[in-house]
């Protein structure tokens, strides 16, 4: 069976082929099933294909053609599974199903249901050939490709500019990372003749050296790449504004494509990350700030899709962290919890926002849980796992165990754990305030009704795995089972610890614990039940600097946007052109000049011969 | 002779349609589309019998007929790989040509496609040409054509449009006509032999000032044709200016005649003179394709807009050919036909737009995606296609060119040409922000692509997709074309001698090192020992 692994990607491609050309004839719900078939269709291949790749974890490698080949550059359209591209794919397809289905209730009464479809599911499709390439550019079709949909679905309310702007605003911002990226390649296929993922990774060790500048810097560029696509700093300015996007389009975005795809990248190609320790370590202390910077920003926001926003960033983070300290599997395992708990939130927040008819501020909502009980119990899970409350929550196993790493890998450091805590209370104290306002205290605003069926299962399959998805890798003395980092390490290199005394683990998974605990206290005290007025809350200077996202949004307005805008618009009759122009004006004056000479008097005439005469002679007689 | 022939169909079909213009206004038009039609149906017949196997023995068809043999004039055409894609995209363009200009030309209809079809047999003539001398006059006979057409049935700045460009084009052909006549001279006296035989003149040897000059003769021209800044600034005119299938003609095929020019003449001709002029060439090219990105950022007007594109995408020509490499000269090949494809369907769909709400002018469009959905489809697919995304024909040429001009000597201008794909998504993402979302700034009533239309618009994004999902269809055919150019330029470099023709893969991988002598092979020797030293350590 795993030879139809070209079918999982091709699926949602024919999904949207099929829509784009009938899907204006179709009704729409036959629509909807397409849309929501192809994708759960590709989701039921991946478990088939996923049961047989079990049994035998060799990659496995199909070449469906070649794409050209040109003086040593053969990229193939090729499809390479091995253990990680494989809970790539699981996660793309199922969550992706899961969200699909969502959205068909959830965008049933839009105009542009059809166009809503073909997006998504191209947006599948491009992500599986991202994570699936055996080499880089076709690796590089699938970032672009989701790059140009994430486009296209953030702006699909496109009447409205501002839509339009966060929809550029992430196109082109992670166009800056993807010319990085692209420049890598040159390098690449400077130095190995191939750009085939495998080979170079086999390769590279042996051409270049540790921490050699041509090593360093290729890695750096893949890094440029990595942090566009996965919204960190200093590009991830746009995915606050990527909010502007229907909730279910959020939630993929945020869990199953997009944003991961910079922790694939690097996770993928880790060995030349490897050998240029210093881009390494570089990877984890980006992950560091990021995680504290974007939970600031968590805290302080009022619309509840922009903490979830936050929170992306700030998990990703963590993500980046556990990749810069040789945490493979943790970053993985973290990848895995996340994409469940965030799609639940995002598919949560935008169940909630839809029943309270548009309403995003937090501060206007409040005492939902006996009114969507089914939707405040799934959200509640999601919280906790997102909040690593110890013990019951998926989140807890993926994050603890990054958490310790980054003091426990030899690549770790004690700065970089305390980024880690402090991240982890930050988290759970945004997190606990967002259901604390939305769903507890005075109801401000009656809901229009509750959510179907369509919405609901998404919602309680995706909490049952955000509670138990974490029982499947557990901490050496909490049942010692590796389930999942056995599982990846069959493709990237398992962490290498320092050696420390076992109780060390125990007391840091205590202190993670508590922390947690309390950070989740003082969000009670501070906002349970508390009479907030129903509005946007007022800030002051700080808040409002963090509210902001730390203004990054300002300096690069100031930096670039504003001068870039303004060079072109001086410029916009291109002055070369004034040359030509005036090159026309000159010939032009000379023309007037001469023919004013002919006007047909004749003692005119008289009088230029006269003087010409003149001046012949004296130039003849006296030179 | 078939391609003379095609010569034939073309200058007959178009005197026909002028003739049948006297009896009704339908039959030019069907005159004109069979004509075309039939040139397609030759070049697709040309390609598909095609065998590749005896590519590199010479010319696929030639013909040798005598015109002017006192002064050493032929009429000499020959189709190679090269040549024979660029007629693979003449005629397709060509009748993509007839049929946007089905409705949009209401007026001397027979003289329009007269001087279309008239346009249509110099450009294919240049691309056949062998002969100086003919390659001129081929070279001269797609500027009148193309100046009544901008003239006659453009927009409203039509005239002063027409004239910049005639002057453009007719005082750097001047240029070029110099440069003709020193090469002929130059080697009649060499060799006693006076004659415009491209195969003759080939090698010749010119002393080294002179040939730089000679040479700046034909780039300058090329250049003009391809729009090098700062020699572009007749482009946005022209294009803005002139009917869609102008505009199409221009973009898609008059600005490729000044990148077959660089690669069929100037380069081989002046082979160590193209080495001296390599880093300005490559400095231009990367200054065009961001200037123009730039521009393009700026406009208002649609196809002003796009025409700045144009000046865009060329400048990605000049460096890929100016690196000597093959798989950027290959990404050439590719870009020149790719940018044809995409351009020309954005012109055609500002034109379009354009006979429905008469006016080109952003700020008042807006909105009309739920008016229009297939144009905005379409629009929104070309407009892709030209920011480069991949799995359009586009990125495939960009890509290999930046990779393969990234092996030679100019690394950081091809670093800096990358950042075009910053600047492109910023103004191709404008075009579709302006036109098809936002609110609606003026209320259009205005009909969605017929059939027609949506014929022309799916053939061409057929082609585009094919060719990004599929290249090695073309990048086949213009494999040992470009190996043998390439192969003739380093060999008055290196001066050694070197097999031509054969595919040695290991030759060729050395693509850009050319200049530090440092082959492949050595490469590989190195790492084999490094390898070694290492595993016995």
């Amino acid at each position: 069976m795993k030879d139809l692994l070209w079918l999982i990607v091709a699926l949602p491609f024919a999904g949207a082929l099929i829509l784009a050309f009938a899907g204006g004839k179709l009704p729409r719900a036959l629509s909807a099933a397409v849309g929501v078939g192809s994708v759960s269709l590709s989701a039921i291949l991946t478990l088939i294909v996923g049961y047989e790749f079990l049994g035998d974890t060799t990659p496995y490698l199909q070449v469906v053609w070649q794409w050209f080949d040109v003086y040593g550059l053969s990229p193939n359209i090729g499809f390479h599974l091995d253990t990680v591209s494989l809970i790539f794919i699981f996660i793309i397809t199922f969550v992706g199903a899961l969200i699909h289905l969502y959205s068909a209730e959830f965008m049933w009464k839009e105009e542009g249901f059809v166009r809503f479809f073909v997006f998504m599911n191209l947006f599948v499709g491009l992500m599986l050939i991202l994570v699936l390439a055996d080499n880089l550019l076709f690796l590089y079709l699938g970032w672009e490709g989701v790059g140009l949909c994430s486009y296209l679905l953030i702006g699909y309310w496109y009447k409205d500019p501002k839509n339009g702007y966060a929809a550029r605003k992430a196109f082109i911002v992670t166009r800056i990372g993807d010319a990085a990226l692209a420049v890598s390649f040159y390098i690449l296929f400077m130095s190995f003749n191939t750009l085939n993922i495998q080979n170079i990774l086999m390769e590279a060790p042996e051409t270049w050296t540790v921490g050699s500048g041509i090593a360093v810097a290729t890695a750096f560029l893949l890094l440029g790449g990595a942090v566009g696509k996965s919204a960190q700093l200093p590009l991830q300015t746009w995915l606050p504004d990527a909010m502007a996007a229907p909730s279910p389009v959020s939630a993929l975005l945020h869990a199953a494509t997009m944003v991961t795809a910079g922790v694939y990248l690097i996770a993928r190609t880790h060995v030349l990350f490897e050998i240029a320790p210093i881009a390494q370590h570089t990877v984890a202390i980006i992950g560091a700030a990021t995680l504290l910077i974007a939970g600031m920003s968590a805290l302080y926001q009022h619309d509840i899709k922009k903490v979830l926003a936050y929170s992306t960033i700030s998990q990703i983070g963590y993500m980046f962290l556990a990749l810069g300290i040789g945490a493979w599997s943790a970053a993985l395992f973290h990848f895995m919890i996340h994409a469940f708990f965030k799609a639940l939130l995002f598919l949560g927040a935008g169940a909630v926002i839809w029943v309270m008819r548009d309403e995003h501020n937090m501060f206007k909502m409040g005492g939902l849980w006996k009114k969507l009980p089914i939707t405040f119990w799934t959200f509640l899970i999601a919280s906790a796992s997102l909040s690593a409350l110890p013990l019951i929550t998926a989140g807890y196993y993926s994050k603890d165990k990054i958490i310790w790493l980054a003091y426990a890998s030899d690549k770790g450091s004690k700065g970089l754990w305390l980024a880690a805590i402090v991240g982890a209370f930050i988290t759970a104290l945004y997190t606990f305030r967002m259901v604390f306002l939305t769903f507890f205290g005075k109801a401000k605003a009656e809901p229009t009704h509750r959510p179907g069926w369509m919405i609901t299962i998404p919602l309680v399959v995706l909490a049952f795995f955000s509670f138990a998805g974490g029982f499947i890798e557990l901490p050496d003395n909490m049942g010692h089972l590796t389930l999942v980092s056995n599982f990846v390490e069959k493709t990237l290199p398992a962490t290498t610890l320092l050696s420390l005394q076992p109780s060390t683990e125990l007391i840091f998974q205590i202190i993670s614990a508590v922390v947690a605990l309390v950070a989740v206290f003082i969000a009670y005290k501070l906002f349970f039940n508390k009479p907030f007025p129903a509005a946007v809350p007022q800030r002051n200077a700080i808040q409002q600097f963090f509210f902001k996202g730390w203004d990054f949004d300002l300096v690069y307005d100031k930096l670039i946007v504003e001068p870039m805008v303004f060079l072109s618009k001086i410029n916009k009759n291109d002055i070369i052109d004034k040359f030509y122009t005036g090159l026309a004006y000159i010939a032009r004056q000379l023309n007037v000049l001469l023919s004013a000479t002919q006007n047909g008097q004749l003692r005119w005439y008289a009088m230029i011969i006269a003087t010409g005469a003149i001046l012949i002679l004296t130039i003849i007689f006296f030179p | 002779m078939i391609l003379v022939w095609i010569l034939i169909l073309l200058i007959g079909t178009g005197l026909l349609a002028w003739l049948a213009s006297r009896w009704s206004t339908f039959l030019p038009k069907l005159i004109s589309l069979v004509g075309t039609l039939v040139y397609f149906g030759i070049t697709l017949w040309l390609w598909l019998g095609h065998d590749s196997g005896i590519d590199s023995e010479g010319w696929i068809i030639s013909y040798t007929g005598n015109w002017m043999p006192s002064f050493g004039i032929q009429f000499k055409l020959g189709m190679d790989g090269l040549s024979l894609l660029m007629l693979l995209l003449t005629s397709f363009l060509s009748v993509i040509c007839v049929l946007v200009s089905w409705k949009e030309i209401k007026t001397r209809v027979g003289f329009f496609h007269f001087n279309l079809l008239l346009e249509l047999a110099g450009i294919t003539g240049v691309f056949l040409a062998l002969d100086l001398f003919l390659f001129y006059f081929s070279w001269e006979l797609m500027l009148v054509p193309m100046y009544f057409l901008i003239s006659i049935w453009g927009h409203e700045d039509r005239i002063y449009a027409g004239k910049k460009f005639f002057l453009f084009t007719q005082a750097s052909g001047l240029l070029m006509l110099l440069g003709i006549l020193g090469l002929y001279f130059i080697h009649g006296q060499n060799t006693d032999v006076y004659t415009f035989d491209y195969e003759q003149l080939l090698g010749t040897v010119i002393p080294k000032g002179t040939a730089f000059i000679l040479m700046l003769g034909f780039v300058v021209a090329f250049a003009v044709k391809l729009s090098t800044v700062p020699l572009h600034s007749w482009l946005p005119d022209a294009h803005t200016q002139a009917p869609t299938a102008g505009s199409v003609i221009l973009a898609g095929l008059l600005l490729k005649t000044g990148a077959y020019g660089l690669i069929r003449f100037a380069l081989p001709l002046f082979p160590e003179a193209s080495h001296q002029l390599a880093p300005l060439a490559v400095l231009l090219g990367v200054i065009s394709i961001l200037y123009g990105a730039k521009l393009a950022f700026a406009q208002t007007d649609f196809k002003r807009l796009v025409a700045y594109i144009s000046v865009s995408h060329m400048g990605f020509i000049l460096l890929g050919i100016y690196s000597f490499n093959e798989m950027a000269m290959q990404g050439v090949v590719m870009q020149m036909i790719v940018h044809a494809v995409s351009t020309g369907a954005l012109f055609i769909i500002a034109g379009s737009l354009y006979d429905r709400i008469h006016t080109r002018d952003l700020a008042q469009m807006g909105g009309l995606w739920r008016q229009v959905p297939r144009m905005g489809t379409m629009g929104l697919v070309f407009v892709m296609a030209s920011m480069g995304l991949p799995g359009l024909g586009n990125f495939i040429a960009e890509i290999l060119i930046l990779i393969g001009s990234y092996q030679g000597p100019f690394k950081v201008l091809t670093i800096i040409a990358t950042m075009v794909l910053i600047t492109a998504t910023a103004y191709a993402l404008r075009i579709i922000q302006k036109v098809f979302y936002e609110e609606e700034r003026k209320v259009w009533v205005i009909p969605d692509f017929g059939v027609r239309e949506m014929i022309v618009m799916l053939s061409l994004t057929g082609v585009i997709l094919w060719l990004g999902w599929y290249p090695s269809s073309v990048l086949r055919m213009s494999e040992v074309p470009v190996q043998k150019m390439i192969q003739e330029v380093r060999m008055s470099k290196s001066g050694e001698k070197e097999e031509l023709g054969s595919i040695d893969k290991n030759t060729v991988y050395n693509g850009g090192d050319f200049l530090n002598e440092k082959s492949m092979d050595v490469k590989k020797e190195n790492q084999a020992q490094k390898i070694k030293s290492i595993k016995t350590e």
